[in-house]
């Protein structure tokens, strides 16, 4: 019983992460409708910044809120310069392009920074309070930033004007602009703040795994069945997704475990997480693409 | 635009090519299959070199069926990796469990990935644009951890692989194993193309075509869209999958990391560079994936030491670069690039 309470605890944390790229995902989803595939690049090229930062004997409170900026910037530049042509592309050139955008963030941390693994220091203070034997410091703090982030996005997004700009851009871009939003710019700031919860979700989860060019793409699948469970088109469904798939994953893993002691059959254990992410995210996809939380888009012939 | 058309409405030019291949394709086909005794003999072209062109032609004939399904069919897959590798591993264990020779793998590879592209096409029918897109990358990014599974180990090997051995070519013919395999190759992607041909300009085809330009209108006319979306996804998993066997037999090697998300990449680039709804642009992205895969490393130490930057390049930054810089300027590869100037230059 409390390994498996552990389990949940640590598929709690794992989901924090998920549930932090899942919003990326979904904040450039709900401005622009494309599913950025570079997305997992960005944020583990935003990580390697903040730690490039600590090198340089930066505080990390300092590093991360300029890296987040950075990659702010960074999200806008991409939207304008590189997508910007391709509005009207057809979406086979769109997921191209992100491809060599993922290719090129990938490429660049590497020969930048190189394939040796790095540790990351982890932020949060190394303290033990209730239930510590259950869930590390770290992992606490990774909640607590993922739950703090999607209050704040609900946040902006619900109380203010440009946050209500941006939802009307994203609604009825015709309607918007005609009532002066300038879409255009709605649709880069999506960009922008999707790389800046990037930028947050990378950073958190390098003192995880160890800081590497590769160390996205497990995640980044991981991030896209939480999207796909809470639904790609809702912010709070996401992180709901996030979690939800975080603890599934341990869990199964668990459960594949217990299996294989118990009865001595082995079905699947931690050599299959990734499978497991192929089967949530096709699943989810047949069976209600909408997710969880999403709403239905009806399509107009 | 003065096109001449016949009595039916078939462009001229169209029904011409219909019958045959014209003269100059046939001289290129002859001249290569020529190549082992001309290059072979005078020394012009090392086994090496002939390993390099049946690499070529292997991802020409991956390539094409990815072009199959998303130039041809309007369905994106971010996953032919994961084909290719069923592919190689089909005719590995084959070849390394049951000591089957190597050609009677190509057809078993062809039927097992047939399947299991059906399959794979059966959900992907509710999927559209970036949807299939994020399900296939799920499968491109699953398929390594895949091959390592326990319970497949036993005729998988599991991480290390299978190792088997090139065959010697038959009835003592005076070639080396590497030109033998590489006029095999070449034979089994000529026949691939002529049917991959004749099913473009077939009822089936036209079924295709009708679905990726409008599914619904496709529908109206009376054509099951269900049935030819997942038939093709299978046809198209089938190429990449005989591609896959045959790499694994001039590899003589196959392991799951050598079917890693690049792999998926690498044929997707080659479909985009050589020019999405284009046959010969199948052999351009074959020719390009295999050059940029042995002479990125030079171009790019080259790129970097000529413009003095501080840190070293990677192929795949080129890579991308190029990618996205294609999509601006040849959406339509460079094949399509290349057929769109000439119908420039002549004024029509």
């Amino acid at each position: 019983m409390e390994q498996l309470i552990q389990q949940v605890a640590s598929g709690l944390a794992n989901g924090a992460i998920y549930a932090c790229l899942a919003l990326a995902l979904v904040m450039i989803f709900v401005s622009t409708d494309h599913i950025n595939f570079a997305q997992g690049e960005l944020a583990m090229f935003s990580a390697f910044l903040v730690w490039q930062m600590l090198e340089w004997g930066a505080s990390f409170w300092i590093a991360l809120p300029a890296v987040a900026l950075c990659s702010f910037l960074i999200g806008v530049g991409i939207e304008r310069i590189i997508l910007r042509p391709l509005h009207n592309a057809p979406i086979l050139s769109v997921v191209v392009v992100f491809i060599g955008l993922l290719a090129i963030f990938h490429s660049l941390a590497g020969a930048i920074w190189g394939y040796t693994i790095k540790e990351f220091p982890s932020p949060f203070p190394n303290i033990s309070f209730v239930g510590s034997g259950y869930i590390g410091p770290h992992q606490i703090g990774m909640i607590a930033v993922t739950l703090l982030l999607l209050v704040f996005l609900f946040a902006f997004f619900r109380f203010t004007p440009l946050g209500l700009a941006m939802r009307a851009a994203a609604q009825n871009p015709v309607s918007a602009r005609l009532a002066g939003v300038r879409v255009d710019w709605m649709l880069a700031l999506g960009w922008g703040l999707a790389a800046a919860i990037g930028a947050v979700a990378g950073t958190l989860v390098a003192p995880a795994v160890y800081l590497e060019p590769n160390m996205m793409a497990s995640i980044l699948l991981y991030g896209f069945a939480g999207a796909l469970v809470g639904g790609i088109s809702s912010p709070g469904g996401a992180v709901a997704g996030g979690f939800i798939v975080g603890v599934l994953e341990n869990l199964v893993a668990y459960l594949g475990n217990l299996l294989e002691k118990t009865s001595g059959i082995y079905i699947i254990g931690n050599g299959e997480k990734l499978t497991v992410a192929l089967i949530i995210v096709i699943t989810v996809l047949t069976l209600k693409p909408s997710g969880l939380f999403g709403h239905v888009t009806v399509k107009r012939v | 635009m003065a096109t001449t058309t016949t009595a039916n409405g078939i462009p001229a030019a169209k029904r011409l090519r219909a019958i045959g291949p014209p003269v100059w394709l046939w001289g290129v086909i002859v001249l290569l299959a020529l190549l082992p005794v001309v290059g072979g003999k005078t020394g012009l072209i090392s086994n090496y070199g002939f390993l390099q062109l049946s690499l070529m032609i292997v991802y020409a004939i991956a390539v094409l069926g990815l072009i199959l399904l998303t130039g041809f069919n309007g369905q994106i897959s971010l996953g032919h990796g994961a084909f290719f590798a069923v592919g190689a591993y089909t005719a590995a264990v084959l070849i390394d469990q049951a000591s089957w020779p190597y050609w009677a793998t190509l057809p078993v590879a062809a039927a097992v990935c047939f399947v299991v592209g059906y399959l794979f096409g059966l959900p992907a029918l509710r999927l559209e644009g970036h949807y299939l897109a994020l399900a296939t990358f799920a499968l491109a990014v699953a398929v390594p951890q895949f091959l390592k599974y326990r319970h497949f180990e036993w005729f998988t090997n599991g991480v290390q692989g299978i190792n088997i051995f090139k065959p010697d070519p038959p009835f003592g013919l005076p070639l080396s194993a590497d030109q033998w395999m590489y006029l095999v190759v070449l034979a089994v992607a000529i026949f691939m193309f002529w049917l991959a041909r004749n099913l473009l300009d077939s009822r089936t085809g036209r079924a295709m075509m009708a679905i990726r330009d409008h599914a619904m209108a496709a529908s109206t006319m009376g054509v099951n869209v269900a049935h030819y979306k997942t038939v093709v996804f299978g046809i198209s998993a089938l190429y990449t999958g005989v591609a896959g066997a045959l790499h694994a037999i001039i590899f003589e090697f196959v392991s799951p990391d050598s079917f890693r998300f690049e792999l998926s990449i690498a044929i997707l680039v080659g479909a985009v560079v050589g020019g999405i709804a284009s046959l010969p642009g199948a052999v351009v992205g074959g020719v390009f994936v295999q050059v940029i895969e042995k002479y990125a490393d030079a171009l790019t130490k080259q790129i970097t030491s000529a413009v003095h930057l501080p840190i070293d390049l990677e192929p795949w930054t080129i890579y991308g670069i190029a990618l996205i810089a294609l999509m601006y300027t040849m959406p339509m590869g460079i094949a399509g690039g290349l057929a769109l100037l000439w119908r420039r230059l002549r004024g029509s």
